[in-house]
């Protein structure tokens, strides 16, 4: 078939299961008086558009920052005001001010999760075709099952529309910047980068290898000649496109401060919920949000985060190459992810995004990691009734890289990009067969997750451990990001050096 | 090749589980009454004694379906229990609690295993003489998704809800064993067919014919006439024995109990109107609205008095009567011997110029095909009959991908009405958009030595179907129209695809003449 087939019938089949996943419940659904985060988006679209924008971010008696108030970048906002426009025109009681506190009925659920399929369809699916199609090696066929399995990671597409939110646009923009980068478009990847930072504070998991690349990279051209230049050239284009979204609050420096202090809450503790993380993990052994002062925590999850991520941001500076800069990603979001402070179940995303782009070069880890990062967000999944979407769409993301991927086969030292450890196994691990052994543990982490999936949807808990089956699946998540955090950090360590240079060659 | 291609069936198995699993992500969606429907049946047949069956009417939904089907339902409500005991109660109108929703869902996706083994067997029928490296251009793989991620089933079987996947499974697994030289099996598959839905008459004389002529008769002259003397009696008598067991199971208790009359009155209610609810696209839609148009004619000529036409002669599609005004109103017997006549030629080309397993099939789409543009209260669902046999056609030749593509995307489109919810929207299309481009592109490229499937007419015609989609569903509900003429949509949707339908009607008659005439027509191209 042809090209463009493949684009259409991946891109048709990924609007489908998205629609079709949005159809179920949202979070906070008929559960006053907070309701979830599709409230606080339709609250948001309600103060962004009866409001005039310096009273955006600060308390009032019309913006009770206490609901839902706005705490993410300026360009949630716009997007937010944007919606409104539109949902005014449709129905004005939608975005009513005060008024329309906890509005649910089954137009205005088609209205939002409409919103939501556009800002996919606009920002984030064009990103993986184009990413597919420029970096994936290969034919047609395999860019488009390649583009097709990233379209269907089951964890972004339940968590915008099942659960509710717009990460598509953050990742969508990060994606395009990585992909802009990859072409060797520095500034345009650059200000991709910064919509996504202004879009969600979050994309902070990424700006380190961002930011390393590309400083690497003018290094590497000489700080004193075409180095500068791009330097500056960079420096200026992030600045300018900070103003472009920051235009509104710099003219007041407690305006920007405002936002500033909304977007970075250090009051609300180490970590929220269950969540996959060393700190909550090791909460279970100690209670270290009750032991630790605040700023003890803040310091201590700060040098933490940046002691994970310094090996592989360290390598990138003085080897930036692309392959270091996907991996490098990787490491750095699953070092904020592990050690940062404050972090949510959804930020796995973040983490899952560059995984999505190893695919190609190990397809076996990252679509293993995949599955357990969307596994790993399923006590919230359950909360919001979306258990038949997420094990529709994991069984379907299995399928999709066993069969399309062929996965399975693909567990050597070499396809596991662990080539230079090699002679290291053979010699003082003979006994240990890797493809075997990679193997068993992947099915034996499937069928766990498959057991600890039904147990938690099917059973109480004792009653002395309400939170039994939440903690089981956090710890076994942590578990296995850990593995993978070492293993990807591993493998950027071990790359070598030259080989960009000798692909280029050949 | 051939080997490999039989041995390696993963990629098959892959398809019926994308499917199916697409299949389960449908579960929330929109049903129509037909939900309630089966629902009732599973209540009836758990309740009742066998003899109460035909007779049970709390709810308007009675058990119109022949016995077997009735069995299935009983079956099912073994395990409906085990879900939620209060579907099965004959009093709870309209119960859908969530344990019955996911339960009749399920029940649906688990029954079409029997459609995906049929598929299976007609894929091996497929011996794939065009061979490829690429798996994606082999006809058997292309056949295997126009039949497994067939747009029209999904959506009436998994959204507005219906068990055709699993009779669907009966028809296909029969003409795979026809085709496979396994005949006897074949009829046995076809009357458990004609006792599970009876709207499978239809296409019956195909069947009835071929077996005879070319299973009954073993040898031909070598003009291809009949040669009377090699009437193998034994066979005959195989046959007339199978499908008299078949239907003395399904229709036996009833006549011992002389339930037999008050069955069939269930069977075949006459009284409903000449055209569904929603029209369905045949000859009849194109019928009224010449009627009407005339009449229009008529009243701006004067030619009419205005006194005289009856007001209810165009609300559309609620009146179930329907009163033509110039041309002669049409009454069943009227629709019952068109269809015959529509059928009659395509079964005596069968007759006369047996062309094996191939010129049987193509009979069998034709008398789909007739009956649904000439019978009586046609249902747009029965386009189906035509379009999942057609899809076994399509990979084999030129002309029949090109008609196929006519046909399903004309008939498919005319399921657009069934679902006229919003949320349902975006998801209708986008699955036709996937069938359909899919259909287009790899049916396309497996004759691509044979030149363009469509002319610039019919792309043309086809491509119209998108500004008609726009006008229906968004222009239309914001204009005044909406409110004067609130089943314009229908009528342009009906009477538009009515076009198409009839246009590969007559196309494919033509092809099956020609065929019989000439039999290396195809290979001709």
């Amino acid at each position: 078939m042809d090209t463009w087939s493949f684009v259409a019938l991946s891109g048709l089949l990924s609007l489908i299961v998205r629609w079709t996943v949005s159809l179920s419940s949202y979070s906070g659904a008929g559960k006053p008086p907070m309701f979830g985060d599709y409230e606080a988006q339709r609250h948001w679209q309600e103060v962004t558009f009866n409001l005039p924008i310096h009273k955006w971010y600060f308390n009032s008696t019309d913006n009770n920052l206490l609901y839902w108030g706005l705490d993410y970048p300026p360009l949630t906002a716009y997007h937010s005001l944007l919606c409104a426009y539109v949902a005014h025109l449709v129905n004005p009681d939608w975005v009513a001010l005060k008024s329309s506190h906890g509005y649910e009925s089954q137009a205005h659920k088609l209205f939002m999760r409409a919103t939501v399929l556009a800002a996919d369809l606009i920002v984030y699916i064009p990103a993986v075709f184009m990413y597919a199609f420029y970096f994936c090696e290969g034919s047609s066929k395999k860019k488009a099952s390649f583009a097709l399995s990233v379209l269907l990671f089951p964890g972004l597409i339940l968590i915008d529309h099942g659960h509710f939110q717009y990460n598509c646009v953050s990742l969508g923009f990060a994606l395009w910047g990585i992909f802009f980068i990859a072409l060797q478009w520095d500034i345009l990847g650059s200000v991709a980068f910064c919509f996504a930072l202004n879009y969600k504070q979050m994309e902070l998991y990424h700006s380190l290898p961002f930011f390393c690349y590309l400083l690497g990279k003018c290094l590497r051209k000489g700080l004193k000649g075409k180095g500068l230049i791009l330097l500056i050239k960079i420096a200026v284009s992030v600045i300018m496109s900070f103003a472009l979204c920051w235009l509104p609050f710099l003219l007041d420096t407690q305006q920007s401060l405002q936002v500033l202090r909304r977007l970075f809450p250090v009051d609300r503790g180490l970590f929220e919920d269950k969540v996959a993380n060393t700190w909550c993990s090791l909460s279970v052994l100690i209670k270290m949000k009750t032991l630790l002062l605040p700023q003890t925590q803040v310091q201590l999850s700060f040098a933490a985060t940046l002691l994970a991520a310094l090996p592989s941001c360290t390598k990138l500076i003085f080897q930036p190459t692309i392959s270091g800069f996907r991996l490098s990603l990787v490491n750095c979001s699953f070092a904020f992810f592990l050690f940062s402070f404050q972090v949510h179940e959804k930020s796995i995303l973040l983490a899952a995004l560059p995984v999505c782009l190893l695919i190609p070069e190990v397809p076996f880890m990252a679509t293993w990691c995949l599955l357990v990062s969307t596994f790993s967000m399923l006590p919230l999944l359950l909360k919001d009734g979306l258990l038949l979407p997420y094990i529709v769409t994991s069984l379907a993301f299995l399928l999709v890289s066993i069969t399309l991927l062929a996965v399975s086969g693909l567990t050597s030292v070499d396809d596991l990009k662990l080539t230079p450890l090699a002679h290291f196994i053979r010699k003082c691990a003979a006994w240990v067969k890797v493809e075997s052994l990679a193997k068993s543990l992947f099915m034996l982490s499937v069928v766990s997750m498959a057991v600890l999936s039904v147990m938690s949807a099917t059973l109480n808990p004792p009653s002395n451990l309400p939170d039994l089956f939440p903690v089981a699946v956090s710890l076994f998540s942590y578990l296995h990001f850990l593995a993978f955090f070492i293993y990807f950090s591993a493998v950027h360590l071990l790359e070598s050096p030259n080989k960009e240079d000798q692909k280029k060659v050949s | 090749m051939a080997a490999s291609t039989l041995v390696s069936w993963t990629w098959f198995s892959t398809l019926a589980i994308g499917v199916s699993l697409l299949k389960c992500l449908l579960i929330p969606t929109y049903r129509s009454t037909d939900f309630e429907v089966h629902r009732n049946w599973l209540a009836i047949t758990q309740n009742l004694p066998v003899s109460q069956w035909y007779y049970e009417a709390t709810s308007e939904w009675t058990l119109d379906y022949p016995p077997l089907f009735a069995w299935f339902e009983f079956f099912l409500s073994q395990f409906a229990k085990y879900f939620d005991k209060n579907m099965l109660e004959i009093k709870n109108l309209n119960y859908a609690s969530e344990a019955t929703v996911l339960f009749q869902r399920c029940s649906v996706i688990v029954s079409d295993i029997l459609f995906i083994y049929a598929v299976r067997e007609c894929c091996k029928c497929e011996n794939g003489k065009k061979r490829s490296w690429d798996l994606l251009d082999r006809p058997v793989f292309i056949l295997a998704v126009l039949l497994l991620w067939n747009f029209g089933l999904l959506i009436v079987d998994h959204i507005h809800f219906q068990y055709n996947g699993f009779l669907f499974g009966f028809l296909l697994l029969s003409v795979a064993r026809v085709f496979q030289g396994r005949n006897m099996e074949g009829a046995l598959l076809f009357s458990i067919l004609l006792n599970l839905k009876h709207i499978y008459l239809y296409v019956a004389p195909a069947y009835g014919i071929y077996l005879l002529r070319s299973y009954c008769f073993t040898q031909h002259s070598p003009d291809n006439s009949i040669k009377w003397r090699s009437f193998h009696f034994l066979r005959f008598a195989g046959l007339g024995i199978t499908v008299c067991f078949v239907f003395a199971i399904s229709f036996g208790p009833f006549i011992a109990m002389g339930q037999l009359s008050q069955v069939l009155s269930r069977l075949f209610p006459f009284k409903r109107g000449l055209c569904h609810a929603y029209w369905a696209p045949n000859f009849w839609a194109l019928y009224n609205v010449l009627d009407k148009a005339l009449t229009i004619l008529g009243l701006k000529l004067n030619l009419l008095q205005h006194e005289k036409i009856s007001k209810a002669s165009m609300t559309g599609g609620l009146v179930q009567e329907f009163h033509h005004t110039i041309l002669p109103s049409v009454s069943p017997a009227v629709t019952l011997i068109c269809t015959i006549a529509a059928i009659t030629p395509a079964v005596f080309c069968l007759w006369k110029k047996p062309q094996g397993p191939i010129g049987f099939l193509r009979c069998l789409i034709l008398c789909a095909l007739a009956s649904f543009m000439f019978g009586w209260h046609v249902h747009e669902k029965a386009i189906l009959l035509a379009i999942l046999p057609l899809s076994l056609l399509s990979v084999k030749s030129h002309t029949d991908a090109g008609l196929f593509i006519i046909l399903s995307t004309t008939g498919h489109f005319s399921l657009f009405p069934l679902l006229f919810t919003a949320p349902e929207l975006p998801l209708k299309i986008l699955l036709m958009l996937l069938f359909t481009i899919f259909s287009v592109t790899s049916l396309q490229r497996l004759f691509r030595k044979d030149g363009k499937l469509l002319n610039t007419l019919e792309a043309t015609y086809l491509t119209g179907l998108i500004p008609l989609e726009v006008f229906c569903e968004i222009i239309f509900p914001l204009t005044p129209l909406k409110a004067a003429f609130p089943f314009l949509p229908l009528l342009l949707t009906s009477v538009y695809c009515a076009l198409g339908v009839t246009y590969s009607f007559i196309k494919l008659y033509v092809s099956m003449i020609n065929y019989t005439e000439d039999g290396k027509h195809e290979k001709r191209h």
